[in-house]
């Protein structure tokens, strides 16, 4: 537990420190620039990306090892992965705009040819006699144990500066999600956008590499964008709360993973990510699982006020228990199931309010189809108070000659 | 030669052959229901399900690996249908959300058990090891009528056998209901074909070649194979039963090819030691989709809309 509070609060040595705030920068990048990814409904895109910068990742290596006797310096690694990954990503739109294979036909392919490339290069490092190629596995599911400072100060500002090229072009990226046309009207270049989008992402997921690991860092710009969608329908806070989520699920994963051996960086990020997840899904206010429960057990108590209300007025028996039930927490019948005062004076509000309703019904057929009833909302919350005036003289002039 | 090819290469051969022809076969269905990536997804849930499996009953046996990878498929099918409907998010995102999540949870898992006794790892599951499925007592072209050698063949040999039987037992039975399915639902609905029932029978299908051919070639080729040969195939042909032709002779060059490019390639650019065939044979079902993509006869044309579960 000292471990974990000392790497938490980046007391566990300036190397872990370094690291984790590295990935906290990468966790918000890639958290903000998938969010627009998201909304623009390309989010596997991102997967065909990082599986295609192995063939790079493992070129560079092998042309560095053979050059220099070393080949895992990360910036040589970084643009050998980016070229591949730009190649594959070129070809993903090729075969796209070019023959008739939809997009997940172009993005699966891509990701499996690419990535079984890659595989044949690895074999290659294996039966090259470098003795270093411990460096290059730790690609594929991520791993800080052991990162260099300079490993470590390249990844942090790497990801500081495609965070701050996010901030700067927001503006375009989010009309672009939104609606092209408008965005190519106020002069944007919709292909220009998209292909900064793109770049970012493809930045992003090579910087990531190193942390979360070829297979894996597709989840960071996945998994919190699609928690921030729980919370907010608006694009900027959307963006916002990614990136705080993926700031978070990153920095609690370095720090979890630094405190032990066989704890791997990316899996941890991923977990702690789907955590959020999972947290948001619940909980969220606006569209959770709770609180849709709780609507729900609500609407259900409303109906069954209702109607038992109308079978008080009509002098109907109640058997079901939980109409009892809620009746009776409201102080409308007695223990005995006899009408209380206040009840006899809600049944009849509730018989009004329907005799209104009907009336609406009848004479406005075309509005009420439109207004939201379900037997239950009260008329005066529902229209406005001269409609419901209006029918109140209705109902009178209707009963007076009877 | 011809006996150290028996003995060697002739089983993994085979091996990588009926895999590619069971996951091509399933795929065509796949790339024409845009539903592509749910064998990259199948293919990395598998991961958990195996490790699990393997937690539980402590070997490596094919059995609970098998029942382990079925269950955490099925898992991933209803937390998919879950996020997109109680999270209204695309499913492309929600299928993201859920195998990166998996994977990462097998990844862990892997870590922090102890399997260094067991051949089980992260690189195996992705890659596989096609290359140690070796004949030992098939010593020779004999040895193909020889009862007690037959026995000794890798297992993974005869059960892809008995997954091809099945899933192409399951195309020529339903392929009216699939055919109709995958390009006209709301007719195939209206004349009582039930193509929901299809399209998860479908899909069901997809998690059985997955696991089989996961199991002795790793994920990779299960992924390449899915999508590249049928899609090659959709460039060569208009129709439906030429095109699954096209996608198994395509499936079964790539695998032939990469097989032996794998193997003898390197020593003839002088190398010593031979590359993943795993590897190479989605290599080559790459070069094939894009050398159809250049010229394939039919590589322009409508695209088909049918995007559905």
């Amino acid at each position: 537990m000292d471990a974990f509070l000392s790497a938490l609060l980046l007391q566990a040595g300036y190397n872990t420190a370094l690291v984790t705030i590295g990935a906290a920068l990468l966790g918000a990048s890639a958290g903000a620039i998938g969010t627009f990814v998201l909304l623009r409904k390309r989010s596997l895109v991102s997967d065909a990306i990082s599986h295609a910068t192995l063939p790079g990742l493992a070129l560079a290596f092998i042309i560095m090892a053979l050059l220099t006797g070393d080949g895992r310096w990360i910036a040589g690694l970084m643009i050998g992965a980016g070229a591949s990954a730009g190649l594959g990503l070129v070809l993903v739109e090729w075969i796209g705009r070019r023959t008739r294979l939809t997009e997940d036909a172009a993005i699966g392919s891509v990701l499996a040819v690419f990535f079984g490339f890659g595989i044949v290069l690895l074999t290659v490092i294996q039966s090259l006699e470098t003795g270093r190629q411990a460096g290059i596995s730790s690609y594929l599911v991520g791993s800080t144990a052991g990162m260099l400072r300079s490993e470590a100060e390249t990844i942090a500002i790497a990801a500081l500066i495609s965070g701050a090229a996010i901030f700067a072009l927001r503006r375009p990226l989010t009309l672009v999600c939104f609606d092209q046309e408008y965005a190519s009207v106020r002069g944007i270049n919709v292909r220009a956008t998209d292909l900064a989008m793109m770049g970012l992402l493809l930045v992003i997921t090579v910087i990531g590499l190193k942390v979360a690991g070829l297979v894996l860092i597709v989840a960071l710009t996945i998994i919190p964008p699609a928690a921030a969608r729980f919370w907010t329908d608006r694009p900027e806070p959307m963006v916002i709360i990614a990136a705080a989520l993926g700031a978070v699920a990153a920095y609690l994963g370095a720090v979890i993973s630094s405190l032990d051996r066989g704890l791997p960086t990316g899996a941890l990020i991923v977990l702690v990510a789907f955590a959020l997840f999972l947290v948001s899904l619940l909980l969220s206010p606006r569209r959770g699982l709770l609180a849709s429960a709780l609507k729900r057990l609500s609407f259900q108590r409303e109906v069954h006020e209702r109607q038992g209300l109308m079978a008080l007025a009509r002098g109907e028996p109640i058997y079901d228990t939980f109409t009892l039930r809620v009746l009776k927490r409201k102080g409308f019948i007695r223990a005995d199931g006899v009408a209380t005062l206040a009840g006899r004076g809600a049944a009849a509000g509730v018989m009004l309010d329907e005799a209104r309703w009907s009336l609406y019904q009848k004479l406005f057929p075309d509005d009420a189809a439109n207004a939201a009833h379900h037997g239950v909302t009260p008329i005066a919350e529902a229209l406005p108070a001269d409609i419901v005036a209006e029918l109140d003289r209705h109902l009178t002039v209707q009963k007076a000659p009877s | 030669m011809s006996s150290e090819f028996v003995q060697l290469s002739l089983a993994p051969m085979l091996i990588g052959t009926l895999a590619s022809v069971t996951c091509a076969l399933v795929g065509n269905f796949l790339v024409l229901r845009r539903q592509s990536l749910i064998g990259d997804a199948v293919a990395h849930v598998a991961l958990p399900g195996i490790v699990v499996a393997f937690l539980i009953t402590g070997t490596v046996a094919a059995g609970p690996m098998l029942i382990g990878a079925a269950a955490s498929a099925v898992v991933a099918a209803l937390l998919i249908e879950l996020i997109r409907k109680v999270g209204r998010i695309e499913p492309g995102a929600a299928m993201g959300v859920v195998f990166t999540t998996l994977f990462a949870a097998g990844v862990l898992l892997l870590e922090r058990s102890d399997t260094s006794k067991v051949h089980l790892d992260v690189e195996h599951a992705l890659y596989g090891n096609l290359e140690s499925l070796i004949w030992l007592a098939g010593d020779g072209w004999g040895s193909l009528i020889d009862p007690a050698a037959l026995a000794e063949l890798p297992p993974q040999l005869p059960r892809l056998a008995l997954v091809l039987l099945v899933v192409a037992g399951f195309i020529t039975i339903f392929w009216k209901e699939l055919v109709i399915g995958t390009f006209d639902a709301a007719f195939a609905e209206s004349i009582g074909a039930r193509p929901t029932i299809t399209s998860y029978a479908l899909i069901v299908m997809v998690a059985v070649a997955a696991v089989a051919a996961f199991d002795a070639v790793g994920s990779i080729i299960v992924i390449a194979m899915f999508i590249c040969p049928p899609a090659a195939a959709r460039l060569m042909t208009d129709r439906m039963g030429p095109q699954i032709a096209w996608s198994v002779v395509f499936a079964v060059l790539s695998a032939v090819l990469g097989y032996v490019l794998a193997g003898y390639g390197p020593l003839w650019l002088g190398a010593r030691s031979s590359v993943s065939a795993a590897g190479m044979i989605a290599t080559v079902s790459g070069i094939i989709l894009f050398l159809c993509c250049l010229f394939g006869p039919r590589r322009r044309g409508v695209k088909v809309a049918a995007n559905r579960i």
